[in-house]
């Protein structure tokens, strides 16, 4: 099981736009290592014949009709939002986007 | 080397002595469905920010998406006409990314199991030439939330920009159409990618699945673009001009971009696979950010939804239902209105299609309906700037036109007052015939009475028409239709004159 580099910790941070100090990308790499090869495991009992599922049920084309339901009110919508204007979510300006 | 805001270009004729394009299409349609992909607030976008969110919408914990019906109905409706396999099976993935236009941090998407693949559409071209591009895959989606930057735009203050979101488009369904790369347009790529967008948005319509609306941004194109030198089949380094909203825009996007890479290939440099943004006023593309690689959004199946699986039955029930499509309608259509492919080709750049054809059915026979529209009412569109569809007339109107004229009860000249007074707002053609009391003189003894007062009026043209000169006449319609403001029936004006003059026509 090759482990997982700081470089690799380092590039999700970056897409994750978290800032890790030096000795956090260790700590990190050692803890993400630690929890892939906890579930890499699983592949040891699954054997060949049972193929890869993203769903534990058998189900397929649950569906509903294109019918509008009553949405959230913009008081309601906005009740979590840290910081709001305008009757919209005020975030901080990502960074990298002109 | 330093960065400059107006890239080098090369003429457009030298880039293409050097190289081939190579261009890859991508249009995202917003489909017109009631209600949002994966949950129930309508998609009509009130002005009212955030006024159509749901804790499903607004990616709040614990809320789970259930796939809108139509929404997957319109995709594999729009895999068909493209021609594509529909996927027996297949699930949506999540692609995440770090941007506050979703607010769940990714987009549902698919991403390795597309709904519909290995298709391609016939778009034709201006001078009629059919160019088939193939389809890589289209794919069902979700629209992002609309942001607004406020601040910090002169001056940079670090932490004083921030940015507002709306979220009554987050979640609006999407469907991707993504082509595979289209070589061999050589010099027409530009005009084949415009004619592919412009093709696809009438399939869009027929199919009734959205209204494609560029300018509303229910369509847009990203056109990848890259050059490879001539006879090399090894595909350069791509760069992609998003967002590219107009038809027109289309083709300037990907001929600015040719030049301006056989400019840098051509001094030695290299392209850099970035994202471009593409400027209307200009027609100029500038640098983006540098682009992610797909490994960089880590999509994996979405563990909310369930997979779909279209039955066979049913997509073969839509593939029946199909209405014609534009290609095949505008070809049966030269055929039956006897028309050139190049008269076809300027009904179709002015939007006229579909009113010609509403107006035949609404009663009007083929050259008339096309007459008015292609004559009186395209004037008048263009005088206002505004399409076709939009003028306050409709096709069953200009069939009643079109009847009265057939009626002898109008002639051309009141037909078009009368076309000019429903443009105007003032009723029906029947109702702007009586207020303006536009009838054709069929009263025989006052026409009879205005012929005679001309022939009367006439001698020198009477000589000539006398002689032989039967075209000479027209002068004497010319004064009866004068005295009798317009309203009488040229036809039998000519027919009148000759009987009392004695004259037979040719
Ligand atoms: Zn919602």
């Amino acid at each position: 099981m090759p482990g997982i580099t700081r470089e690799e910790v380092a590039h999700l941070a970056r897409l994750a736009r978290l800032e890790l100090k030096p000795e956090e990308l260790d700590h990190f790499a050692g803890q993400l290592d630690d929890i892939i090869g906890a579930v890499a495991r699983v592949s040891e009992v699954a054997d060949q014949d049972v193929p890869p599922t993203s769903h534990p049920l058998p189900l397929t084309n649950v569906m509903r009709a294109d019918e509008v339901r009553p949405s959230l009110t913009p008081e309601q919508a906005l009740s979590g939002a840290p910081a709001q204007e305008q009757q919209r979510f005020k975030v901080p300006q990502i960074l990298g986007e002109e | 080397m330093t960065a400059t805001t107006t890239p080098e270009l090369l003429s457009y004729e030298d880039a293409l002595a050097t190289y081939d394009p190579v261009m890859g299409l991508e249009v995202h349609v917003e489909l017109g469905t009631k209600t949002k992909m994966f949950c129930g607030c309508s998609t009509e976008l009130k002005q009212d920010a955030n006024s159509q969110t749901c804790p499903t919408c607004l990616g709040l914990p614990g809320a789970l998406p259930v796939v809108n019906e139509t929404g997957v109905e319109s995709a594999v409706k729009i895999g068909l006409a493209l021609n594509c396999s529909i996927a027996e099976w297949c699930r949506f993935a999540r692609k995440n990314y770090f941007y506050p236009d979703m607010p769940k941090n990714f987009q549902t998407s698919q991403y390795d199991e597309p709904i519909a693949f290995d298709g391609y559409l016939d778009v034709q071209l201006e001078d009629g030439e059919v160019f088939r591009v193939e389809i890589e895959r289209a794919h069902m989606e979700e629209d992002t939330g609309k942001s607004t930057h406020v601040g910090g735009a002169t001056g940079r203050i670090h932490g004083a920009q921030h940015s507002l979101l709306d979220y009554n488009r987050a979640g609006i369904p999407l469907i991707e159409i993504v082509t595979k790369p289209i070589v061999g347009a050589g010099e027409r790529a530009p005009e084949v990618a415009k004619a592919y967008v412009a093709e696809l948005r009438e399939v869009i319509r027929a199919l009734g699945v959205s209204e494609a609306r560029m300018e509303q941004g229910q369509m847009r194109c990203d056109v990848n673009l890259s050059l490879m030198p001539k006879g090399s089949e090894k595909f350069g380094t791509r760069s992609e001009t998003k967002n590219v909203n107009s038809l027109r825009s289309v083709e300037r996007a990907a001929r600015f971009e040719i030049q301006r890479h056989a400019a840098v290939l051509s001094s030695g440099g290299s392209i850099v696979q970035e994202t471009r943004h593409f400027h209307e006023d200009e027609g100029t593309t500038t640098s983006g950010r540098v682009k992610e690689e797909a490994e960089d959004y880590r999509y994996f199946p979405e563990p909310d939804l369930v997979p779909v699986a279209p039955p066979r039955e049913w997509v073969e029930q839509l593939r029946a239902g199909l209405p014609e499509l534009p290609l095949a309608q505008r070809n049966r259509l030269i055929a039956e209105w006897g028309i050139s492919a190049h008269d076809m080709q300027s009904i179709r750049n002015a939007g006229a299609i579909a009113p010609i054809v509403a107006t035949i059915e609404a009663g009007a026979d083929a050259a008339s309906a096309r007459k008015w529209w292609m004559g009186e009412l395209a004037r008048s569109a263009n005088e206002q700037g505004v399409d076709l569809a939009a003028l306050p007339i409709t096709p069953v109107q200009v069939a009643r036109v079109s009847e009265l004229v057939a009626k002898g009860d109008l002639n051309d000249k009141l037909a078009r007052q009368v076309i000019d007074g429903v443009l105007k707002g003032e009723g029906t053609p029947d109702e702007v015939v009586d207020k303006r009391g536009l009838k054709v003189v069929s009263d025989e003894g006052a026409l009879s009475a205005a012929v005679d007062e001309a022939i009367a009026g006439n001698a020198g043209i009477v000589a000539k028409i006398q002689s032989g000169k039967v075209a000479a006449a027209g002068a004497l319609v010319g004064a009866v239709m004068k005295a009798t403001r317009g309203q009488a029936d040229a036809a039998r004006v000519k027919e009148l004159i000759l009987e009392k003059l004695g004259v037979s026509e040719g």
